[in-house]
């Protein structure tokens, strides 16, 4: 157990390392550097900075010496939270990114506790009553959830809300919380909004999860043991819920952990469909400005916090997972 | 009697007759045989084909200049065939009247019975090179005559007045081009990483593990929108979409690795990969010659079980503006002016774009699914 612990610490912290090295090279691409862009913003509010000021402030920002220098106090800099200067807002980065991470969190998780809920029941049901009609249904809304892209199933949401009920859907707050304090109510706002994205977030995978559930529990249900069990006179629910379906939870809480990333980045192109006050808006304006200390900090944020959600879910399985737990033991 | 014993004897000679049938069969035809039986896999394999089709003679297909630009003809509604002229077979559309609409600035456009304009078929349009090479400016399907607002529409026009169908038809070409590349440039490093890795294990093994677990725990698209935005404005077009493609096969290698590697490991330890390796057969030798051909259908299936992956991937960044960008016209691309909805609630025909990207996904998935379980004729 431990040392299956030690080796999930030391992938996350080493996938890390790789995602501040491709943040930093993305930071890097454009042409020119921060004090380039720096000067040109300045230069459009009509002031001027002289070539002396300019190498000042390259030294002061360590951008005179090499790669593996500026890495370096690039990431010395992150460490202690501060992220840089956004050029567009002219505040410090993680000022404008606020709320956002969170609330994008907030859409991710949410999405990936539904897609839990609902596949959950849903494999099992298709599994014991295979070939039903249930079970085809949801073969269905598998195929389903495995053609439309979620930034496409948002869009003709959307279009549907419109078109239909005459209602914007969209949106993570009501127009009067929007700008308000962190409150009860406010709380409670986002808690009506997030269901809808959180659902066109979660098909996919949930179309994907049902599918696993019920391959894994049609196994189980085959084995002896059940028939055993089934001869004894246990109740059907009970026998059903007791083992087969606990030995097939185990590749569905490891499905969980490669859901995650991808449900962190679909949530950034439904967000830019629905308008979600997530990152994931941010993130293309400040792309599209330019703005790479705002745009870097967007993904290198977004990329630890996935590392951690999934760390999280190997301690779940972990928790749930028997075999892990005793590894190492003899 | 002796009829009896014929007809037993034929039977024998039959059931006999489709043993060594199956005794013989190749590899391929065995994976063939089996694939026929999925009946919606063969299906899926018409759709892709039909599609690939598609792309391959958009040209001629398309009936307006996909490029073409006019303000006349903004938001045009889908119009219809009128097969029948006064009871004959005259195929014809009628021509279009615009109105300015004074509360709304929106043109809204009446048909006007009375201008009907032919449609031919085979007919002259705008100019373009058959495969690249041919000059030529024959259509499929053409309207003769009229002027810049009349013409036939079949799936309406955007903003800009550019025809919906046509460049429906022509973004085919990109968007199923694009897929095929990024897989191409994934399964090249899936098979070298994966086949080092299964081929090797021990530590080159574990080091290359351990990197594909750390490229899928990484959210895609922040990243691939990082890199698509640090692409230079002055790239032509094909140099973006070659960029565009590395970078979304950067990160799609890793299932592709994944099958090769365990195919490795699971032929490692076959009889026959032993028998040559006794005889003296050099490793290239045994990977080319002998694993090789017994593994590449699960190659072939994950590999268009990867298609889609990459089709979407394209189609979610040129969404988003960063991925391909006009001129170039891709499914993504035409996705975009759809973005919103208000424009969706004038022009909703704007969304049909998402019907080939619906369909090609969803064939490609049955056929990789269909692929995967053939793949393995003695399973």
């Amino acid at each position: 157990m431990l040392n299956f612990l030690a080796r999930r610490l030391l992938i996350a912290a080493m996938t890390c390392v790789m995602i501040s090295i491709l943040t930093f090279v993305i930071i890097r691409l454009p042409p020119g550097d921060f004090v380039d862009a720096y000067i040109a913003n300045l230069a459009a509010s009509g002031s001027t900075v002289t070539a002396e000021q300019a190498t000042a402030l390259r030294r002061e920002y360590g951008l005179d010496r090499s790669v593996f220098v500026q890495y370096g106090l690039w990431i010395s800099r992150v460490v202690r939270g501060d992220f840089g200067i956004s050029m567009m807002w002219r505040r410090p980065v993680t000022e404008v990114i606020g709320d956002r991470l969170w609330l994008t969190m907030v859409v991710s998780f949410s999405a990936l506790f539904l897609t839990w809920m609902i596949a959950l029941p849903i494999g099992i049901y298709s599994a014991v009553r295979q070939y039903s009609i249930g079970d085809y249904a949801a073969t269905l809304l598998g195929f389903i959830g495995l053609a439309i892209p979620n930034f496409l199933l948002a869009l003709i949401l959307m279009y549907a809300g419109f078109r239909y009920f005459g209602l914007a859907i969209g949106g993570l707050f009501s127009a009067e919380y929007a700008e308000a304090p962190w409150s009860w109510a406010r709380a409670w706002d986002l808690a009506k909004h997030v269901p809808l994205p959180a659902c066109v977030l979660a098909l996919a995978g949930t179309a994907q999860l049902i599918r696993i559930m019920r391959a894994n529990l049609l196994d189980e249900l085959r084995k002896p043991y059940v028939v055993t069990a089934r001869a004894k006179g246990i109740s059907e629910r009970r026998l059903l819920l007791k083992y087969p379906v606990r030995a097939a939870l185990n590749p569905f809480a490891s499905a969980v952990a490669y859901l995650f990333p991808y449900l962190v980045s679909g949530s950034i192109v439904v967000s830019l469909v629905l308008g979600l006050p997530t990152v994931g808006p941010l993130l293309l304006q400040a792309l599209v400005a330019q703005d790479m200390y705002l745009a870097g900090s967007i993904v290198l944020l977004l990329g630890l916090l996935t590392v951690i959600g999934t760390l999280v879910s190997d301690l779940l399985l972990m928790w749930i997972e028997p075999r892990i737990r005793l590894e190492g033991r003899g | 009697m002796s009829q009896k014993s014929n007809s037993a004897g034929n039977g024998v000679g039959h059931a006999a007759g489709s043993e060594d049938r199956y005794a013989e069969a190749t590899q391929l035809q065995l994976t063939w045989w089996r694939f026929k039986k999925h009946k919606l896999a063969l299906l899926s394999l018409w759709i892709v084909a039909f599609f690939y089709l598609i792309a391959i003679f958009a040209d001629v297909l398309a009936i307006n200049d996909p490029q073409a630009t006019d303000a006349r003809r903004s938001y045009i509604p889908p119009q219809g065939i009128h097969l029948f002229d006064d009871g004959n077979f005259r195929p014809h559309v009628n021509g279009l009247k615009g109105t300015r609409d004074l509360k709304t600035f929106k043109l809204a456009y009446t048909p006007d019975p009375a201008k009907k304009l032919p449609v031919r078929l085979f007919a002259r349009g705008y100019s373009y090179h058959l495969f690249g090479l041919i000059p030529t400016d024959i259509h499929v399907l053409g309207v003769e005559g009229g002027e810049a607002v009349d013409g036939l529409f079949l799936l309406g026009t955007d903003q800009l007045g550019r025809d919906l169908y046509s460049r429906l038809v022509v973004a085919t070409r990109i968007s199923l081009s694009i897929g095929l590349a990024g897989v191409g440039l994934s399964l090249l490093l899936g098979i070298l990483l994966g086949g080092l890795s299964g081929l090797y294990g021990g530590i080159v093994d574990t080091v290359i593990q351990r990197v594909i677990e750390m490229v899928r725990s990484i959210p895609t698209i922040p990243l691939w929108m990082g890199l698509a935005a640090a692409l230079p404005n002055t790239w032509s077009v094909t140099q973006v979409y070659f960029a565009i493609t590395l970078i979304i096969s950067l990160f799609g290698w890793t299932e592709l690795a994944r099958v090769v590697r365990g195919r490795f490991l699971a032929l490692r330890e076959e009889d026959f990969v032993i028998a040559a390796e006794l005889a003296g057969a050099s490793q290239l030798r045994i990977i080319f010659r002998h694993m090789l051909p017994s593994f590449a259908s699960h190659v072939i299936a994950a590999t268009s079980l990867a298609l889609p992956a990459m089709i979407i991937s394209e189609t979610s960044l040129s969404f988003l503006g960063l991925g391909l960008r006009a001129p170039a016209i891709s499914w993504g691309i035409l996705l975009q002016d759809a973005q919103n909805v208000q424009v969706l609630a004038g022009a909703p025909w704007l969304l049909l774009a998402a019907v080939p990207v619906i369909l090609v996904i969803l064939a490609f998935n049955f056929l990789g699914d269909g692929l995967r379980d053939a793949a393995d004729p003695y399973g």
